[in-house]
Parts: structure tokens; sequence; C-alpha cells
């Protein structure tokens, strides 16, 4: 008979390699694609494939960054993360807040509204956000590409929760102590606010980092691409340098990747807030 | 200080959702909510006058509208119809911050991410009060309820007895003429509580100023108010002192409500002995009513009738002549022992002081033992068993 001691290692155990297993699989391509970057163009193209070479090089890195100009798109992208982040921040907390603290006519009907417009795939707006953003002069713009990220159904919603999860007394005890809703907002539901506001900030950071489509659409000048369009030009029609094309991906992704690792504690944090009684 | 003066306040929620009703049935009652077709009808018709630093206690159970009726006087709650003054003005539409009142609360609503100086100091800063002065006043504070050395923590690094007094020094700092305490001790261990409440009391001398102070608990309400306001499904039940409520209970939800363990209700019988004299009938046991109280139930020509005969546990004595109950339960209190037996018909407890017993006689009391007790005519209250209103008021 096994002790139950042992019997919960075991368990323990199973379960901590059934995760390790499914995290690699998961991890797989991007290591793949690591270890591939770093080999030279004949091993690349050896049979079978190897996945770790003798002769590490960065010839494909340097390729990559005087092929197409990273530096300037990361710029770009930056530009654009930050302000839709900002922007977005601002205007969910203040649509959150009023669908918590206010009562008004039809925030039931807005609150679903705000709920369908999470359900709505982003492809399905893309093309009446284009004709609107091309009829209003703003192709080739810093603002036709993060206008469309300025507000989102994910951060209300997210922020909702979190405002929800907030004691009534609070916000009794600031309006006995002086505070107007602003007041209220600022100086204390936002402190309070800011675990779920950094999750929503790396969670925003990812989404508009990651974004494709829209700045392919949006972006046509070579001076206003975002890394993700930009990198995309790596693959000439002419050839196929996979090598070049696979350092290009880990320098774009690197960004994203380090904010997720390091701030993958705000992100559940924000994820559970309100669904948790603290 | 201030007098604070609330006339025919009137607290409805509306209706947020059209409710189906049949076409007579204009009110409702839900549990202890009364619910009409303006709404729910949370507190009602409610006239109060507090002195200049009286200390007033609002207690009921819960739900009887006694914390929304604190609300409405700090300006949280909309006052659905009366009028509220302070100091003489009329509040009804004034701002929180402009009631000049402080409030603490059940679950102290100190903000998480300030130290306990700046949560002190909060509502000063608000109103731009000058910094040496807000210094001043925050460490006085601090001084008062001895919290000095925890003025650089943060809420997270207090016990739940120190996060109150932060909360109470918050409202000490803005000097406030009416001070506002919505059960400010429910969350505290019962010997944290008592602890508390000798605080409130010294704390009440120091600041000399109006409290209302709201509560579930009859000792606190007991032990803290200069009156009591007994509050029941909105409406107020009876005010007085703690002294008045417990000897005179103006209805049997009073009674009931004030005194622990509560008061024993018997079927009993108003009656006129040969000498023309009010006497209380309970079983065989008659007691003749002692000179007041005959005079108040002659002044109200009460006829001698079927009543509902209110005893306090203290009050019943183990005697050789009267009513025979038995021994359901005997619990040991230290002091007294609390003897539930079952008597003319109810349950019953009386307190059976334990000072002058030998240990035999304590350990007497087994489960099965037939005794008979008495009272005496002064400890008996006589309640109209339709209305349940004291006969003698």
């Amino acid at each position: 008979m096994m002790k139950p001691k042992t019997k919960k290692k075991i368990k323990d155990r199973s379960a901590f390699i059934v995760k390790l297993l499914i995290g690699i699989l998961f991890m797989l391509p991007i290591i793949i694609g690591l270890l591939f970057s770093f080999q030279t163009e004949t091993d690349l193209v050896s049979y079978p494939l190897k996945f770790f070479t003798a002769n590490p090089t960065l010839e494909h890195y340097i390729s990559a960054f005087t092929t197409i100009p990273i530096l300037h798109y990361l710029k770009n992208t930056l530009i654009v993360c930050v302000i839709a982040i900002t922007a977005q921040i601002v205007f969910s907390s203040l649509c959150a807040y009023a669908f918590v603290f206010f009562d008004f006519k039809g925030k039931e009907f807005f609150w679903n509204v705000v709920l369908a417009c999470m359900m709505i795939p982003g492809e399905v707006t893309i093309i009446t956000n284009y004709v609107t953003i091309q009829n209003i002069g703003l192709v080739n713009t810093y603002p036709g590409l993060f206008i469309t990220s300025m507000i989102g159904g994910t951060s209300i919603f997210m922020m909702r929760q979190y405002y929800k999860s907030l004691p009534k007394d609070f916000k009794d005890a600031a309006t006995i102590d002086g505070c107007g809703e602003l007041g209220f907002l600022f100086r204390v539901a936002t402190p309070l606010s800011i675990p779920t506001i950094s999750s929503l900030a790396i969670y925003l950071f990812v989404h508009i980092y990651n974004q494709f489509f829209w700045p392919l659409l949006v972006a046509n000048d070579d001076k206003m691409r975002t890394i993700q369009v930009g990198i995309s030009f790596l693959v000439t029609s002419d050839v196929t340098d996979y090598g070049r094309i696979l350092a290009g991906a880990m320098v774009t992704i690197l960004p994203s990747v380090l904010i997720y690792i390091f701030g993958q504690d705000y992100i559940i944090k924000g994820m559970t807030s309100g669904g948790v009684k603290g | 200080m201030a007098k604070v003066s609330m006339i025919g306040l009137k607290k409805v929620y509306p209706n947020t959702e059209k409710k189906k009703r049949g076409k007579n049935q204009k009110t409702e009652e839900k549990s202890n909510l009364k619910v009409t077709a303006e709404g729910v009808l949370a507190v009602q018709d409610f006239n109060l006058e507090i002195a200049d630093k009286e200390f007033i206690v609002l207690v009921g159970p819960s739900g009887c509208g006694k914390s929304t009726t604190l609300r409405m006087v700090a300006g949280l709650e909309e006052i659905t119809d009366g009028e509220l003054y302070i100091d003489g003005k009329l509040v009804n539409d004034v701002e929180p911050k402009d009631r000049d009142i402080a409030m603490v609360f059940q679950n102290y609503a100190l903000y998480p991410h300030m130290t306990v100086y700046d949560n002190m100091a909060f509502s000063l800063k608000l109103k731009h009060t000058p910094k040496d002065e807000i210094d001043r006043k925050v460490k006085e504070a601090a001084e008062i309820l001895g919290i000095s050395d925890l003025l650089g923590r943060k809420p997270k690094a207090l016990s739940g007895g120190q996060r109150q007094r932060v909360a109470i020094g918050r409202a000490i700092v803005r000097q406030p003429k009416v001070f506002l305490m919505d059960e400010p001790l429910s969350n505290l261990d019962a010997k944290l509580r008592n602890q508390m409440r000798a605080e409130i009391i010294k704390l009440r001398h120091r600041v000399d100023t109006t409290f209302i102070y709201v509560t579930h608990d009859q000792t606190e309400a007991m032990t803290l108010g200069d009156r009591i306001v007994i509050m029941k499904d909105g409406e107020i039940m009876q005010i007085g002192t703690p002294q008045e409520v417990f000897q005179h209970p103006a209805n049997l939800f009073v009674a009931d409500f004030i005194g622990a363990p509560r008061m024993n209700i018997f079927d009993g019988e108003l009656v006129k002995n040969a000498a023309g004299r009010y006497a209380v009938r309970l079983e065989q046991l008659e007691v003749e009513l002692p000179e007041e109280k005959q005079e108040r139930l002659k002044a109200k020509n009460v006829s001698p009738c079927k009543v509902l005969l209110g005893v306090r546990p203290d009050h019943l004595k183990l005697s050789d002549q009267g009513v025979s109950g038995t021994v359901d339960v005997s619990e040991m209190m230290g002091s007294a022992i609390h003897l539930h037996l079952s008597l003319a018909g109810k349950d019953c407890i009386i307190v059976v002081p334990t000072g002058d017993m030998t240990q035999s006689q304590i350990t007497d009391f087994t489960p099965g033992t037939s005794l008979k007790v008495s009272f005496s005519g002064y400890n008996a209250h006589i309640f109209d068993p339709e209305s349940g209103l004291n006969l003698e008021y």
C-alpha cells in the first residue's frame, strides 16, 4: 500500500511533467525559430535538419537589420502602442466608472452593446473602419494607425469588473471626505486599480504590438509601417531567406515576450480581479 | 456640536423593474421589506430631535432602516420626504462634505494605498487646510487614540482594532458637528468589541459632540446611548433612555429586543381581584400590580382581559409557591445559571444567581427537575395580544 505522502508526491510530479510538456509544445515553434536563426545558410538547407549547430552565426540578424529599417518600424510601433494604450486606459476607466457608479437610462442596453462589441471579430469592421479613415484623410498617419485601438470592449469590461469589486464604503467615505466623482476616480479608485491597469496595459501592448492587418491597410508608406508589417517585407518574391526571416521574427517578438514574462503576475491578477472575493 | 432634527423622514427606493401585481394588491410584504407602488419603503415617518452633544443610538434588527436613516443624515442617501436640520439649517439638499459631519464605517473604509497619516489627513487636504495645521490635528487625534506609532503604516499592516481606531481618528480630525457611526464594532471579536466600546465612551467625553450611532447589538445600545431609538420595518418603535426602554417597553417588539436573555412572554390574564385592584394571572398564580401600574391602567380604563404577560429572566424567582415548570437545559454562566424551563406551556429562561448557592445546589438543576417560579408585580409587563402594545402606555 502506497503512503499518502508518496501518492501526493507522485501526483504533483506527474502534474508538473504534463504541464511542462504542454508548455514546451506551445513554445516549440519559438524555440525552433530561435535555434534556426543562429544557423548558417548551409545548415538550414542540410538534410536532415539539425536543431543545434556547431557554428552559430549572427549573419541573419545583421542581414535583417540592413535589409529593412527595423528600428524605425519599432519606433512607429511604440508610438502607436503608447498612444493607443494610454487612450484606452483613460477612456475605459471613465466608461467603466460610469457603468458602475452612475445610474442612467439605458445602462443595461449600453452595457450589452459593450459586450456585443467584444464578440465581434475585428476583421468584420476593418473595411468600414478603413473607408472612414480614408475619407477623413488619416491613411499613412499615426492617428490612422492608433485611432481604432483607442477604446475597446475588453478594457471596459476589465475595468468595470475591478470597480465593481471596490467596496462601496470607499466611495461613501470619499464622498464625506469631500471628493467629487472625478476626485474619487483619480485619488482613490485609480491608485487602487494600478494592478488592473498594469495588466490591462500589458494585455493591450501584446495585442496592439502584434496587429498586422490594420497597419498593413493604413500604412502604405514605408515610413509609417509598423514592425509586424515591416518584417513581412523580408520575404521577397525572388529569394526566400529563411534565416533572415527567422532572425527578423525573433527581434519582433522579443519586446512582447519580455513584457509578458515580466508582467505575467499582473496579467493573471487583472484577469481574475472581480471574479474572486478578496 | 449641533442639534439634529429629523421631521417625518421617509426613504423609498424606487422599483427598478416593473413588477406584476394584482389590481388590488398595492402593498406586498416581502420578509421585512415593505414594497409599495412607489418602491421599497425603507424608512417612514421618522421624527427625532437630537440635542446638542447627545449620544443617540439607532438599534434594530437587520433591514429595519437604521443604516438608511444614518446615511440620510450623512447625505449618502437622498431623502424621499421630510426635513433634516443640522444646527438649525435645512440640509436635505446639502452635499455630504458641506454638512460638517464625519462618519465611521463598519468595514473601516480606510484607503489601502495611503498610510494611516494620509488616511487621517485626506479630508483636510481636500479642504486645502494648511500643512502644519493638518499635521497638528492628525497628531493630536493619533495621540487621543494611541495610534501615534502607526502613522507611517498602511492599513493592511494593522489589526482590526487598530484599523477601527484609525477610522475613528479620520473622523476626529475633522472636528465635525455630528459624529456618525455605522456599526463600527461589528467586525471586531467579542473581547476587542468590549474594549473598543469602553474607548468610545471615553472618546465621547473627550470630543464632546453630537453622536449618532447605529448598531444591531442591544448591549452596545444600552451601554453607549443617552437615548436609544428602537426601529423595526423602517419605523420607530420607541425612543427613550436605556432605563426607560428596558423598564417600560412600549410594545412587544421592544420588550423582546431589549435585554439579554430576551423577555419571557406568557399567555396570561389581566384580572381585578376581590379588592377591585388589577392583578395578573398566570395559571394558578395571581400577582397584584403595584400602585403606579394600577394608576396607569385605571387612567387608560383597561378592562380585565387576556394579555401577553412579559417577565424578564432576571425577574423570575425560584419560589415555594408559584407556577410549576420543568428544567429542559441548565447553562452555567459563572455568576448565574440560565435555566431553560417549560413553563405555562411556553419555553422560558430564568436567571438564577449562583452567589449564595452551594455546589450541590448548583448541580441540582438537572433536566427534568420540577421547579416553581414567581415574580413581583413591579416586573410584570402586560401587552395587548392583538396590537402588541403595552397596556400601561
